[in-house]
């Protein structure tokens, strides 16, 4: 088990190692979804919360697969369980709170192949973080991707009333905002350490 | 199997993956790997390598099963597919180079989730033939590695000064450090879309041009 504090978990997988700008992980939906301020807000909260579902359940199975000693069947395993976490999610949702479900739409099921999700899994594992790490580790990469994903919504909104040239247009320009952010963001290494 | 008119031969199916329908450059898929291990061309060269086996195992496998997986559970099937095939190809990697596993690191994993693989079982595997299949996953695994190795070459010349290790320059040569970080991916990929973008447009504007004098 790894003895880092749980503030500097949090820290790190928010701001210094944010899961877009540092360690590229969901940028589907990042490049995808980013266009409005209001879309980008709910699809940050959909990501947390399946981020913390399915990092509790990843700690399981991990538990369970290291005891009957079957280290070989984690990958499938992981996704399996995350894919049927996210359904279970989606049922559970429509059933208990219909105006969230109508409020996160599509981007429920679009969440099970963002690699953000499998990649916290498989980062918790490898850095062997106890429970409570877990969860924390679980709240600040999706406020870490939920702050990427807001900064760059509001970016876009601003740049639509610009002018640009043709060929800029579209994917090349939003990967290039997506460079001046992750530059920003270099900024905070060193905090924390 | 008969095909359904479309007149795509055996060549087109390959070629498609390779300019027109690049998967990185032009339908944007699959942009975590691209980005993340493209900072070396070592790097890039193997995950490429690694995504292309993948991709051509899954699509021979969902296209030899496409009569047997009930459709309301082929997204799971094509996922456990795919996951079986990647600890394949990871536990090769680990057997090969440990140094290679390491800088790759959970990226190897990441591979179940690149949408490209999952986007050509659904799309094309699960509705043609075997065959067909292996010569699209061929273009499409090609066509990937082609845009990372692009992108890994671009980014180890200017950030290191070397490619595959190999030092291109004299001392004096200043390291362009930024290329190497995260950010440097997001400029690198940025430019090489807008190189096809602008090559595109003016392919478009020639066969107009062309058009309209005849």
């Amino acid at each position: 088990m790894s003895g880092d504090p749980l503030w500097s978990i949090f820290v790190n997988a928010c701001l210094i190692n944010n899961f877009v700008l540092a360690y590229f992980l969901g940028i589907c939906p990042f490049l995808g979804v980013s266009g409005k301020m209001e879309t980008a807000t709910r699809m940050g909260g959909a990501v947390m919360f399946v981020m913390l579902v399915s990092s509790i359940c990843a700690y399981g199975i991990n538990a369970l697969l290291t005891a009957i000693d079957a280290p070989y069947l984690r990958l499938i395993s992981f996704i399996a369980v995350i894919a049927s976490t996210v359904q279970l999610v989606e049922m559970f949702i429509k059933k208990v709170s219909p105006g969230l479900f109508r409020a996160l739409g599509i981007f429920l099921p679009l969440i099970t192949t963002n690699c953000a999700i499998l990649g916290l899994a498989l980062f918790q594992t490898n850095k062997g973080y106890g429970f409570l790490q877990c969860v924390v580790y679980a709240l600040g990469a999706g406020a870490g991707f939920t702050v990427a994903l807001v900064l760059m919504a509001g970016l876009r909104e601003k740049l639509d009333l610009a002018t640009v040239p043709d060929v800029v247009k579209g994917t090349a320009l939003t990967l290039m905002l997506a460079g001046f952010l992750s530059v920003a963001f270099m900024g905070f290494a060193g905090l924390g350490g | 199997m008969v095909a359904k008119g479309t007149q795509h031969t055996g060549t087109d199916e390959f070629l498609k993956g390779l300019w027109k329908e690049n998967p990185v450059f032009v339908q944007v898929l699959g942009m975590c790997p691209v980005l993340a291990v493209s900072n070396t061309a070592r790097n890039a060269l193997a995950m490429g390598l690694a995504t292309l086996f993948v991709l051509l195992m899954s699509n021979i496998v969902v296209s030899a099963l496409r009569r047997f997986i009930p459709k309301q559970v082929r997204i799971a099937t094509f996922i456990l597919v795919i996951a079986t095939f990647v600890t394949v190809v990871e536990y090769v990697i680990q057997a090969i180079s440990l140094d290679l596993h390491k800088a790759l690191g959970a990226f190897i994993s990441l591979i179940v989730v690149n949408c490209l693989i999952l986007g050509r079982a659904e799309a094309f595997a699960s509705k043609n033939g075997i065959g067909r299949s292996i010569l699209d996953a061929l273009g499409m695994g090609v066509g990937f590695a082609f845009a990372l190795l692009c992108l890994g070459a671009v980014r180890e010349i200017l950030g290191a000064g070397s490619l595959f290790g190999v030092e291109l320059f004299h001392d004096g040569f200043q390291d362009w450090v930024m290329m190497i970080l995260p950010s440097g991916g997001f400029f690198t990929l940025a430019g090489w879309v807008l190189l096809f973008n602008r090559l595109k447009q003016r392919q478009a504007r020639a066969e107009t041009a062309l058009k309209e004098a005849a």
